[in-house]
């Protein structure tokens, strides 16, 4: 058997989306001129699939705080933190994410991946009962895998579900550890975090929230759905990734357990990695800062959301179910979603195609993130765009074709 | 490890976690047959051509049914008969007759 025969129905498929034209999964970006625009294919394109939720990448303070410490820290640490030391900015970002928190401790991982990865499985050991919600980002199933506990999924979004799951144990001995999410990636949704975190206390179990995709975007301050629901204190470890609203790359997991620490001698994906580099740290940590000091970019946010998402379904567009810094938008079929990804980069706009096995319940869909520095005439005229492919494709209905036709 | 469990209708004979179920039908409730026509309902959509729904089809290969509809499915299963099946248990899990063994062996436990 060839090595990659296991893998012949997704080759095929694969196969399948490149004929159409481009790849979606191997797009190249020549060059990239802001927060929301780069050249692809030789032409300057919109973007409005990159997680820059607040359009920091750019940052003027942040790009030159990075600046600032490659020249007197150099350009990485060539090792893990248990092995070459940290430095002194190292823990000073984990001081402020705690800070940032009110948590007592925090530990920084050099992507979001490996802190769930690492922390889920590491929580959640021989014996213990994980909890997972359906649609789980790809980092907590892998971390399914790598743990020695039973898993078990309940029904995305639902704390019924849960309930039923964690009453089902009854009196096995064991912790129950569940997993969370605040925004979920797909579909720009966010948990019912306040009822899922009452049927946690109901059974005593472990809650880890990730809020990978709401850290700025929810809450009065930006801390998430754990600070917009006011559960910040119930929630036993909170996670989050430095790679979308904050520009950079890493990971975060604050927690106030007096014996936290001991995580970091046991989280392999925290041992056996190299830490962030400086320039990343110093980033961050300004990113941070301006998160703390501009709500106004969560205001320009979520306005954003409002003119994408309502003026998508003013055009007839089947979307997520609330309005959310990701918009996804429901596509027939994975062909007719490739069609459409593809019709739209040729108009000069980028979005993410999302398909099977990568999303819930088998669904299509090209996936939008908003950014706070999106102007409103691009968003419009990116609802305009995706309007007249849709009708191109049929797949915007009659009844919106009739009001469409009515209005002109 | 060799455990011997009877109930009035039916007796489960485990050794080593390999179960076989001798012909008898009722475990705590639930007949072969019950659990069976809930597995094919969930699966029915999934039939590939004429070929019919065995204890003998393998879930993942027999049928056009990816690995996430087969966890969905799972987790439809354990609110019908009120049990929870483990990831890895289902990732043992191959065919019908198997799936329906576990169920089987989960709901006498319950
Ligand atoms: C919910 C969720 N958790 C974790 C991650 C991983 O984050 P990172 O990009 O930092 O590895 C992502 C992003 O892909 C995510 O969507």
């Amino acid at each position: 058997m060839g090595l990659f025969d296991r893998h012949a129905g997704l080759l095929e498929a694969y196969r399948d989306v490149r004929t159409t034209g481009y790849d979606p999964f191997q797009i190249q970006m020549e060059r990239v001129l802001s927060p929301t625009e780069a050249i692809i294919n030789g032409r300057k394109t919109l973007l409005v699939g990159t997680n820059n939720y607040f359009g920091l990448t750019f940052d003027q303070s942040c790009m030159d705080a990075a600046i600032e410490a490659i020249r007197s820290e150099g350009t990485g640490t060539t090792g893990s933190r248990i092995a070459n030391g940290s430095y002194t900015e190292h823990v000073l970002l984990e001081q402020e994410v705690a800070e940032f928190y009110g948590k007592k401790h925090c530990m920084v991982f050099t992507t979001g991946y490996q802190v769930n990865l690492g922390v889920i499985s590491t929580l959640a050991g021989e014996g213990d009962h994980l909890l997972i919600d359906a649609d789980s980002h790809a980092s907590i199933y892998d971390a399914c895998k790598m743990t020695q506990a039973e898993v078990v999924r309940f029904k995305h979004n639902e704390p019924a579900s849960l309930e039923a799951r964690l009453r089902r144990l009854g009196d096995r001995p064991g912790n129950r550890v569940v997993v969370l999410e605040g925004i979920y990636s797909m579909l720009g949704d966010s948990a019912p975090l306040r009822e899922f975190i009452d049927v946690c206390k109901k059974y005593g179990a472990y809650v880890i929230v990730d809020e990978a995709h709401s850290l700025g975007a929810l809450g009065e301050t930006g801390r998430g759905l754990c600070e917009s629901t006011g559960v910040i204190d119930d929630c036993h470890f909170i996670v989050g990734t430095f790679s979308k609203t904050l520009g950079a790359i890493g990971g975060y997991c604050v927690s106030d357990d007096p014996d936290f620490d001991i995580l970091r001698v046991t989280v392999r994906s925290y041992m056996f990695t190299a830490s962030l580099p400086p320039s990343i740290v110093a980033s961050v940590r300004q990113a941070l800062k301006v998160v703390k000091a501009r709500p106004e970019l969560r205001t320009q946010l979520w306005a954003n959301v409002a003119t994408l998402y309502e003026g998508l379904a003013a055009k007839g567009f089947k979307l997520g179910p609330e309005h959310g810094p990701v918009v996804g938008v429901h596509l027939p079929d994975p062909m007719v979603a490739i069609g459409f990804w593809r019709a739209m980069l040729d108009a000069g706009i980028y979005v993410n195609v999302a398909v099977p096995p990568a999303t819930p319940n088998g669904v299509s869909l090209l996936r939008c993130s908003v950014c706070a520095v999106h102007t409103k005439e691009q968003l419009e005229h990116m609802i305009e765009v995706m309007a007249g492919i849709g009708r191109q494709l049929g797949v915007l209905g009659d009844r919106t074709l009739r009001v469409v036709g009515g209005a002109r | 490890m060799e455990s011997v469990l009877r109930t009035a209708h039916q007796m489960i004979v485990e050794t080593d976690g390999m179960t076989d179920t001798l012909e008898l039908p009722r475990v705590s409730g639930q007949s072969r047959g019950e659990v069976i026509r809930e597995i094919c309902h969930h699966l029915a959509p999934f039939q590939s051509g004429e070929r019919p729904i065995t204890g003998d089809t393998v879930i993942a290969k027999d049928l056009t049914i990816d690995s996430l509809a087969i966890m969905d499915m799972v987790m439809e299963l354990e609110d019908h008969f009120d049990i929870s099946i483990p990831m890895n248990v289902v990732a043992e899990i191959h065919t019908v007759d198997q799936l329906a063994d576990t169920i089987q062996k989960l709901c006498a436990r319950r």
